[in-house]
């Protein structure tokens, strides 16, 4: 019991932001018509992206070759995920404003 | 009384960084906001973009850890490099179609991206774990690392499944046993992540680590493959999900704002919308991963004995030309055959002979919410001429031919009138209510959700079978012959 007390209170800043963030994840798109479920999806999936300031971290502070290699993959793989998703998105949405500006 | 450390030291690099994930943070949220607004959307990526960008120059800049900053900065940068010059050019250069698969690939890179960090991680802790004299794993940090590397392991194979079905690479396999055996798996999972957090800092095997990689990678794969290719979307969506809580692993570890509120986020944005996409299609979650869509056993016996009725070529093309006004519902099947410039090439054909031509879009057409717009959007169809499905059923009446193009579930009748029908209660496109039906389909097969469709036996039903692409090429060329 005690351990997950101290747990909590090591933790608690961190705890704090994940329940707010999961009930703002929440309240920010509840009202997306279907139309955009899959551009948002993408979008969403270009901002987990943020995940390559962890490899960043990982890579930067790197000694031996083996981590060197990890680390610039996982460099590699955590930028694939941002640009190639925030460039995906903006292509999809770019069909929806053409329209747009037909109507 | 055990005293926590919770003081950082100040230097003014660390508030400055601390400040620009504050910012990043912020973008991200506003970025999502408009992304949910059709106005606002294109504008709404560009926002989170910035965040993006801050949050990585910010780091590379001032990040410490122990006093120390980033090192190894030309390879960094030339990861960096890499990684935008080849997500750019296949962002760029592929297909609208394929759209979906490039969402699950990416998807996938970050979730394996996020199990590295959590791989490269844990034999560091464990060290420092032993260094303090620690009797066991059982740490705030070592869970986030487990964690982070489960899921995004789970999120890199199943991505990767998931765009092996998308591009038709990989079939679907439908038995029941899967179902159990990923039951066992994901206990497995739990079961390894326990033993590691109980075990030993030192004595520094970490076959358990790889271990635990390896049955998440498994499970991905296990987890993805029985479910229909055309739920991908709903799994992509929900595996998007998942790597959003890995990236937030991460941020648990790093003790880093951005990584959190971003990770978190998009978990759980991504939940909610993955159940969106699901209420669309009328169907709950739990049905889209078991992929329990059985057929109902009296609807299929009672259509047992009804006759179809064909349309030849000739006769499509005469009817579609006298006609005032003719609707277009595609689905599915549309995108599969690629035939979306042949639509358009009818539709201009028979606009020109004076015919009215529209389409009719159901929200989950083709399964994707939004998939047919941009498909029709691809082939440089007229925004205006694509009819939402109530705007199409109030239609209806009024229109002389609907076209069924690779569409089904979402014009069966049974949704309305057959309650023990597993889609009844889903709005569909009411095309029996026109004066004409004509549907093309390869075969009488069913739709993905595995039920009779009773318009394709109603009376005022045509059937023109074969692949969509090669009988519109066809129905084409007769009607430019009349």
């Amino acid at each position: 019991m005690n351990d997950v007390l101290l747990f909590f209170l090591q933790y608690r800043e961190a705890i704090f932001i994940i329940i707010l963030s999961l009930f703002l994840g929440i309240e920010v798109i509840s009202h997306v018509p279907s139309v955009l479920h899959t551009p948002l999806m993408s979008g969403a999936n270009a901002i987990h992206g943020v995940v390559i300031i962890g490899a960043i971290i990982v890579m930067g502070h790197a000694q031996d070759v083996l981590s060197m290699i990890l680390g610039f993959l996982a460099v590699i793989l955590g930028t694939l995920n941002v640009v190639g998703g925030f460039v995906v998105t903006d292509r999809m949405l770019e069909m929806f404003r053409k329209k747009k500006s037909k109507n | 009384m055990e005293t926590i450390n919770l003081l950082i030291q100040y230097t003014p690099e660390i508030s400055i960084l601390e400040m620009s994930y504050i910012l990043a943070s912020v973008l991200f949220i506003v970025g999502l906001k408009r992304l949910s607004h059709p106005d606002t959307a294109r504008n709404g990526n560009l926002w989170a973009a910035a965040g993006m960008g801050l949050a990585i120059l910010f780091t590379i800049l001032f990040h410490k850890k122990d006093e120390e900053s980033i090192g190894n900065i030309p390879w960094i940068i030339g990861a960096l490099a890499i990684g935008t010059a080849v997500g750019w050019v296949a962002a760029r250069k592929v297909k609208m179609t394929a759209m979906p698969q490039m969402v699950s690939i990416f998807n996938g890179m970050g979730g394996a991206c996020a199990a590295l960090i959590s791989l490269m991680e844990f034999p560091k802790l464990q060290e420092s774990l032993a260094v303090s004299g620690a009797s066991s794993m059982l740490h705030g940090e070592t869970l986030a690392i487990l964690f982070g590397l489960t899921i995004g392991g789970v999120s890199f194979a199943g991505s990767m499944i998931a765009f092996g079905k998308l591009d038709e690479k990989i079939g679907d396999i439908k038995a029941s046993w899967i179902r159990y055996l990923n039951l066992f798996f994901l206990l497995m999972l739990v079961v390894l992540v326990v033993i590691i957090m109980f075990k030993h800092p030192v004595g520094g095997d970490n076959i358990l680590i790889y271990l635990l990689t390896l049955l998440a990678l498994v499970y991905g794969v296990s987890f993805v493959m029985p479910i229909g290719g055309a739920d991908m979307p709903v799994v992509i969506s929900l595996l998007n999900s998942f790597t959003g809580i890995a990236a937030a692993c991460g941020g648990f570890l790093y003790n880093n704002q951005a990584m959190l509120t971003g990770g978190i986020l998009v978990g759980s944005s991504g939940t909610l919308l993955t159940i969106l996409m699901c209420k669309a299609m009328n169907r709950s979650l739990l049905n889209v991963i078991i992929g329990a869509f059985g057929g109902d056993a009296s609807a299929n016996a009672e259509a047992g004995d009804k006759t179809v009725k064909e349309i030849t070529l000739s006769d499509a093309a005469v009817l579609l030309s006298y006609s005032q006004k003719v609707l277009i519902v595609p689905g599915y099947g549309l995108a599969v055959a690629q035939a979306q410039h042949l639509c358009h090439e009818l539709d201009v054909l028979l606009t020109s002979k004076g015919v009215e031509v529209k389409y009719g879009i159901h929200p989950v057409a083709g399964r994707m919410p939004g998939h047919m717009n941009v498909l029709l959007a691809e082939a440089d169809v007229p925004y205006e001429k694509l009819l939402e499905m109530e705007e199409a059923n109030n239609e209806m009446q009024n229109t002389d031919v609907v076209i069924v193009i690779g569409a089904n579930d979402v014009v069966n009748p049974a949704a309305e009138d057959d309650a023990s029908s597993p889609i009844y209660g889903m709005p569909v496109i009411k095309a029996w209510e026109a004066k004409n039906v004509i549907v093309m389909k390869r075969s009488m097969a069913k739709g993905y959700a595995a039920i009779e469709n009773k318009l394709f036996y109603h009376p005022k039903n045509n059937m023109l079978f074969g692949d969509a692409k090669s009988t519109l090429q066809k129905l084409v060329a007769e009607i430019k012959n009349l």
